[in-house]
């Protein structure tokens, strides 16, 4: 009983998860959990295999071992039809917005509705409109994905992720060059998304700070491994040296700031 | 020597690896091709940017032909005395080889590196991803309405650059050379075959068009998400596409018109 109230806890749930790119491990038996209803950030340094695990999670990547839990059904093992329907559940902001650079903003938005249900475009109209001012870009509706700013292009593909009401939202690097009005606009939007509507929310980031400011949980990861987990404040005072490192961005530590070299003065004269 | 060896071994297994997904890429696309029905504003949104946006380049370059072919036809066929037969020249010369060969290598040139950079951009820009992740296939939204566009254009787009080389033989040939006009029109009319050279030269186009896109429509779905990766997509759609013309030009000619 109580594992399967601890189950039903859990929209998403990645158990023993090992996952190669070639000949390289990118995850190493990891297991983490993400709570429903809760902001939960996956960090840790660049190429860690951040991005890897959402799209893992979302089923574009199949692992190599382990599970891949999301509302109780193995994203590994549906039909292509199955995962579809899942996927219909679950937004994504990318990194770069991913908007579609043919159609307006207007028409992005509408997209996944358009493609998914056969309401009127009166009603299309009215969803959209509803979701363009809660990211405050109603009166951007005209514009195309070339004239929006990386702030704007990030808030309209957060829109269109919310189009169809799903039920969780993965971010993929929200807050990287960001201006600090726009980084405030959208930590500000992701927290009020996840309190109204009750999204599970999944944040892949290395921004320390304002990650920690909305997450209610967090996992560092590096080099395959989780070397880290639990709420801002505990691991603002973790013992572990990488996490100490991380989250007081010192150049030195356990993650070097050198990449690996033979010695600089023996490679300088060498030639 | 060895390395030399490993190299070559290396090549070979890409080359085949890839060959493999473009035939898997290629059955998926066949497949999501009916759903496009479901859908013609996609269809005809393709049809214009592929096919109508192509019209110019064909009509120009094949009255161009048109008219080359029926200068260098009129001194050759004149040494013979054979001037009259110069309709038949011009208009079989484009029905069965110019007519689907050139306007498949301008084809390849103008959409086909379109296609491949559109593709690939939307690679690199996360946009397919996107549309995965939106539940939405990529194959039947984005591929297969091209696909079928590039299949429905190409013959019609060959068949215009025929009629027009035709009418440029003609202005050259008649007009300016003083072929007889009558001669010129009733040679082409007693002497070309409808079944073995135009729906032949058809079929070509059919092949053509379908070879073109399957290409383009790869390599952009199968580049390296980089700006380098890009352009390397598109300069390989264009040279491949080249080869592939050329060379089933040669097999289709000898299946229809050789004895080989």
């Amino acid at each position: 009983m109580e594992v399967s109230n601890k189950k039903d806890q859990n929209l998403v749930s990645i158990e023993n998860l090992t996952f190669y790119r070639g000949n390289r491990k990118i995850f190493d038996d990891i297991s983490l959990n993400f709570q429903r209803g809760k902001v939960t950030a996956i960090m840790g340094p660049s190429g860690t295999g951040k991005t890897t695990l959402l799209k893992l999670i979302g089923g574009q990547l199949v692992p190599d071992r382990g599970t891949v839990l999301v509302d109780n059904k193995n994203v590994h093992q549906l039909t292509r039809a199955e995962l579809f329907i899942l996927r219909k559940r679950m937004g994504m902001l990318f990194q770069s917005g991913a908007l579609l650079t043919d159609i307006n903003v207007f028409d992005n938005v509408a997209f996944p509705i358009r493609e998914h249900t056969k309401i009127s475009e009166s009603m299309i109209r009215t969803i959209v409109l509803m979701k363009l001012e809660s990211v405050g870009l109603r009166g951007a509706s005209k514009l195309m994905p070339n004239e929006l700013s990386g702030g704007m292009a990030r808030r309209i593909a957060l829109a269109r992720a919310i189009s169809l009401d799903p039920m969780m939202i993965m971010y993929d690097e929200p807050f990287s060059g960001q201006d600090p009005i726009s980084l405030g606009t959208l930590v500000k939007l992701i927290k009020e998304l996840n309190s109204a509507l009750k999204i599970t929310s999944i944040i892949v980031s290395h921004d320390v700070q304002d990650t920690a400011r909305i997450a209610d949980y967090i996992y560092v990861l590096s080099g395959g491994k989780i070397v880290g987990e639990g709420t801002p404040d505990q691991l603002k005072n973790d013992s572990s040296k990488f996490v100490k490192q991380f989250f007081k961005g010192e150049a030195d530590g356990p993650v070097q700031f050198h990449y690996p070299a033979k010695d600089y003065h023996q490679d300088i004269f060498e030639s | 020597m060895i390395c030399f060896f490993e190299k070559i071994g290396k090549k070979t297994l890409a080359s085949f690896s890839k060959l493999g997904r473009a035939t898997f890429f290629l059955i998926q696309v066949i497949k999501a091709c009916l759903s496009v029905f479901l859908r013609p504003k996609l269809l005809l949104a393709q049809l214009y940017s592929i096919g109508v946006l192509s019209f110019m380049i064909i009509t120009i370059s094949g009255l161009f032909v048109g008219m080359v072919l029926g200068l260098q036809g009129f001194y050759i066929l004149s040494d013979f005395g054979a001037e009259e037969t110069l309709g038949l020249m011009v208009a079989a010369s484009l029905v069965r080889e110019l007519g689907p060969v050139i306007s498949a290598l301008l084809f390849a040139g103008r959409a086909g590196s379109a296609l491949t950079a559109e593709i690939g951009l939307m690679k690199t820009t996360e946009q397919l991803s996107g549309m995965e992740m939106m539940a939405v296939d990529p194959i039947k939204r984005v591929i297969a309405p091209r696909f079928l566009a590039g299949f429905i254009s190409m013959p019609i787009l060959t068949t215009l650059f025929s009629s027009i080389g035709v009418i440029g033989g003609q202005i050259v040939g008649v007009i300016i050379l003083g072929v007889d006009e009558g001669s010129y029109w009733s040679q082409m009319q007693a002497n070309i075959d409808f079944q073995g050279d135009i729906i032949n030269g058809v079929i070509k186009s059919i092949v053509f068009g379908v070879v073109i896109s399957w290409i383009a429509l790869f390599e952009g779905y199968d580049t390296i998400p980089t700006s380098e990766g890009v352009s390397r997509a598109t300069t390989r759609t264009v040279v491949n596409s080249a080869f592939a013309i050329l060379g089933l030009d040669f097999i289709l000619t000898a299946l229809m018109f050789g004895d080989i």
